[in-house]
């Protein structure tokens, strides 16, 4: 599926344009298995266009300075800050939100761990936390609490579920055995 | 609130209201007498009297629950729902909830202080048992069967015959619209189905699935996205900034400019944030000096107010012995940070004069009367609609956030602005819980009990909200070339205290004193931060608790208990010395220590004790908090796991105030921009937490959000001390500091 996505605005600010740099370019992203083409400025921060243009709303916007892991989107599988990663540096990988993982009705194990240890408070964290974790598992399907933690160890968690969290993450761990 | 409104009627808008000189004479007396007020009701129903403001039946199977009090992450829409879903006698799915919407639902003022339960939780309750009589009532007429004969289950109302009629048929008929009496008996907690279970939280699936979950996450048609650019310094104006090259950056559509306010918007997320890159660059301020001095100045700044103490609480009994002993001690507690994942959004558009906003205010109401006064808006054209944030521990810019879209909006012709406050807008800006100084004295006599105890404190305003105060506590007010200050608030008054919560000391001394010093006139904007003044008293009373019982020579645990009658209090301190597996006076090893603390939130809330277990390395001075043990009693407790979140959530966030945090600043700007400059605690630090609930199925609700953050502090340092024999008394316990103490 290809969509453009608000060209006629995109028009107007391209009319604007007086830099080069201010050039928009249009990039074809591969999310959560669906082929995307965006038209955009190539340093763009890819969480701008995952949640503005293609209205994810997984990945969110803490600090837009890689220090909090809110933003946080797997790039062929590594956890990567959306908030700091232009769009042209990712456009090429396979990038995964947490809307790839499962949906209401088919939950990815992490994240029916994650609701059922209710593993927060406010959750505006937790999209971080379950796309580190996935990448964690995917390398360590048996992580002990330290690996856990250290996985985690990047991300911030305000309302302090932290070890809730790491009890969701040791149960999907669990369920995912084979 | 209701007692200030009622102060502010004027004569003028009384004889209006009443309709004249003489009916206003002939009614004075009386109401004087208090005679012509309604009778009271319970919780929020007292306010809020019809029944259909609380709920509504519809034919489609459903029951919608409206409430004044919003999600905040701490799970009320749930428990409120398990509340309605008892009363009624259906099933929980059945229950669907609209929460804080000026246009749709009752006005609770400010979901704050732990009260969502006790007062949205009690109007509901009265208001559902109500609604289910008169549901029965007209059930028996229909059925031609006597009420007392006839049975609900789940909305189906069956006589003995056999015949039945359900909810949704009777839909149509049942009169809501009428005051509620709160005479129906609310069930007996034996009967509850939903009340009492933990209930997995309705907004926790949507939130780990990609659903729209928060304001951020709102769409509008034609929406532009806007970002503000604040002056540098709390004392900064602005001299000059190019807003023409601004406006011509790609993308841009309106710019503006307002005083020192300065705000802009784009047709893209980035661009906007480019363009404020770029206004920022190009804006000239003139900065002021504006701040207190930082470091241990600061609390010898505030020391030196010329605000005399007020008494708070004196209670003298001369019979009892003089101290053999006495103590003094300074406590103290900076600037701290709400300190939000997300920061500040909201929403606004305008349409033919009128304003629709999306805010993640903690009070929509109180909002949309703040912004009818900085916009000059009559706040019948303003709808303000809940949507969650990210969590919020009290005011920080949700409300300002609200304004600045607002003030925006007005310039992109109808178009709807998002308005995403940036990291630096929300650490700079917010309102800091207030940097505050505890002086304790105390003295014990010859048996080694506390005869006398003072507490003298020194704070500025913990509650600037909006609605607190006259003027406009709004952020961007100030900034504005017709600038609206908000007045100097006044302290929340007692029992509850705002400066002085939880300085009253629940234990029986004989001899009590407690001073303030409310330092109205703040350099540093502050509000309320999760527990207000509770946190720091808490740390301080209870610190000086242990500091006296070891001049004393008594074990923490039987001190406490020894001081105190309260039997639910003395219930949740032996519970967490029990499960802790507490063992008296056993002294630290120098490395690792154990610690006890103890408060009822606010003298009004919930009771919790713990005991904290230290780890400390000498040499790099890094304390380790390794675990935690609490008691809680909550009384009749709604949602086992829910207050469970909110009492182990407060532990570690608490952890965090008292290990890591303190606010930057020089005497001319805020220096904490990032979360580089303002550390918290992370998965490797976090303590392992168990909380113990004392369930009291026939007491009444007691709030929880706030019972474990005060505590937590004093427990650590009394763990700090029993393991070092170091007393630390200046928070945050930075390994600097701790290291500093070891030396």
């Amino acid at each position: 599926m290809i969509l453009v996505l608000r060209a006629a605005h995109i028009g107007v600010a391209y009319a604007c344009g007086e830099d080069k740099e201010d050039t928009m370019a249009s990039f074809t992203l591969r999310v959560n298995g669906e082929t995307r083409t965006v038209s955009v400025e190539p340093d763009a921060p890819l969480l701008y266009v995952l949640r503005n243009d293609l209205e994810l709303n997984g990945p969110k916007f803490g600090c837009g300075l890689a220090q909090c892991g809110a933003c946080t989107v797997l790039v062929d599988g590594k956890p990567v800050r959306s908030c700091v990663a232009p769009v042209s540096t990712v456009a090429k990988g396979r990038i995964t939100t947490i809307e790839g993982l499962g949906t209401m009705d088919r939950l990815h194990p992490l994240q029916r761990a994650f609701i059922e240890e209710q593993a927060c408070q406010c959750g505006f964290c937790g999209n971080g936390m379950v796309m580190s974790a996935k990448a964690l598992l995917d390398r360590t399907p048996r992580p002990n609490d330290r690996q856990i933690k250290g996985a985690l160890n990047g991300h911030l968690c305000r309302c302090a579920s932290h070890n809730r969290i790491v009890r969701a993450v040791h149960r999907a761990a669990k369920e995912m055995r084979p | 609130m209701s007692a200030r409104s009622a102060r502010s009627v004027s004569r003028r808008d009384f004889l209006q209201a009443t309709g004249g000189l003489v009916i206003g004479f002939a009614l004075a007396p009386r109401l004087a007498l208090g005679q012509d007020r309604p009778a009271p009701l319970p919780g929020s129903l007292n306010a809020n009297r019809m029944l259909d403001a609380w709920l509504r039946v519809d034919p489609n199977g459903t029951v919608t629950i409206f409430t004044g009090k919003i999600e905040l992450g701490q799970g009320i829409g749930t428990a409120l729902s398990q509340i309605a879903a008892d009363e009624l006698d259906v099933d929980l799915k059945r229950i669907e909830v609209v929460s804080g919407d000026t246009a749709r639902t009752p006005n609770e003022g400010q979901t704050a202080g732990s009260l969502s339960i006790e007062q949205s939780g009690t109007a509901l309750r009265f208001a559902c048992a109500e609604a289910r009589d008169i549901l029965v009532s007209a059930a028996a007429v229909k059925l031609g069967a006597p009420a007392a004969e006839l049975k609900v289950s789940d909305g189906a109302i069956s006589a003995p015959d056999g015949t039945s009629v359900t909810y949704w048929d009777l839909a149509r008929d049942a009169d809501f619209k009428r005051e509620a009496t709160a005479t129906v008996k609310p069930k007996p907690p034996a009967a509850h189905r939903w009340v009492g279970k933990s209930i997995a939280r309705r907004d926790i699936p949507k939130k780990f699935t990609g659903g729209a979950a928060y304001v951020q996450d709102v769409r509008l048609p034609n929406m532009v996205f806007g970002r503000v650019v604040r002056p540098p310094s709390p004392g900064a104006q602005l001299l000059s900034v190019d807003e023409a090259a601004i406006r011509r950056l790609p993308g841009v559509v309106a710019v503006v400019r307002d005083g020192s306010f300065l705000a802009v918007a784009a047709e893209r997320e980035e661009l906007a944030i480019r363009a404020r890159e770029a206004l920022a660059r190009s804006a000239r301020w003139g900065e002021t000096e504006s701040l207190p001095p930082a470091g241990d100045a600061l609390y010898r700044h505030l020391m030196s107010s010329t605000v005399p103490g007020e008494t708070v609480v004196e209670k003298t009994s001369p019979v009892v012995a003089m101290p053999v002993k006495t103590l003094e001690a300074l406590y103290t507690r900076p600037y701290q940070c709400h300190g939000s994942i997300g920061p500040s959004c909201a929403l606004a558009q305008w349409q033919d004069g009128k304003l629709a906003v999306w805010t993640h205010s903690q009070g929509v109401f109180p909002l949309r009367a703040e912004l009818g006064k900085a916009l000059g808006i009559p706040t019948k054209d303003i709808r303000c609609m809940h949507a969650e944030g990210a969590g919020c521990y009290g005011h920080n810019g949700a409300d300002d956030v609200a304004l600045d879209a607002a003030l925006l909006a007005r310039a992109t012709s109808g178009r709807p602005v998002k308005l995403q406050w940036m990291r630096d807008d929300e650490f700079m800006w917010e309102p800091y819980g207030s940097a505050m100084v505890m002086k304790l004295s105390g003295g014990i006599d010859a048996q080694g009990n506390i005869v006398t105890w003072s507490h003298e404190l020194w704070s500025h305003p913990h509650s600037t909200r909006p609605g607190a105060s006259a003027g406009v506590n709004l952020l961007a007010a100030r900034h504005l070339a017709q600038a609206l200050a908000p007045g100097l608030p006044a302290d929340v008054p007692q029992p509850a205290g705002g400066a002085a919560r939880n300085a009253i000391p629940l234990y029986d001394f004989p001899n009590v004193k407690v001073v303030k010093h409310y330092i109205a006139e703040a350099p540093l904007r502050t509000s309320a931060l999760r527990t207000l003044g509770g946190y720091a008293n808490v740390f301080a009373l209870e610190s000086f608790v242990d500091e006296l019982a070891a001049a004393a020579g008594a074990d923490p645990v039987d001190f406490r208990l020894r001081h105190l009658k309260d039997p639910r209090a003395r219930g949740v301190i032996e519970a967490a010395a029990q499960r802790a597996g507490w063992r008296p006076s056993v002294r630290g090893d120098g490395t690792r220590g154990r610690g006890f603390a103890f408060s009822k939130y606010k003298n009004l809330a919930c009771y919790c004790a713990m005991a904290a277990d230290v780890q400390v390395d000498r040499p790099t001075g890094r304390v380790s908090v390794t675990r935690v043990v609490a008691a809680v009693d909550a009384g009749q407790i709604v949602n086992p796991d829910g207050v469970i979140n909110q009492i182990e959530g407060g532990i570690i966030q608490s952890t965090s105030w008292t290990m890591l945090e303190s606010v930057r600043f020089d005497r001319t700007r805020v220096m904490t921009r990032s979360w580089a400059d303002y550390p918290i605690l992370r998965f490797t630090d976090v303590p392992e937490v168990e909380v113990v609930l004392l369930d009291q199925p026939a007491e009444r609700f007691l709030g929880v959000g706030e019972g474990s953050q005060g505590p937590t502090a004093a427990a650590i340092a009394n763990a700090i001390a029993n393991a070092t024999g170091k007393r630390l008394r200046a928070l945050p316990f930075t390994a600097e500091r701790v290291k500093q103490a070891m030396a």
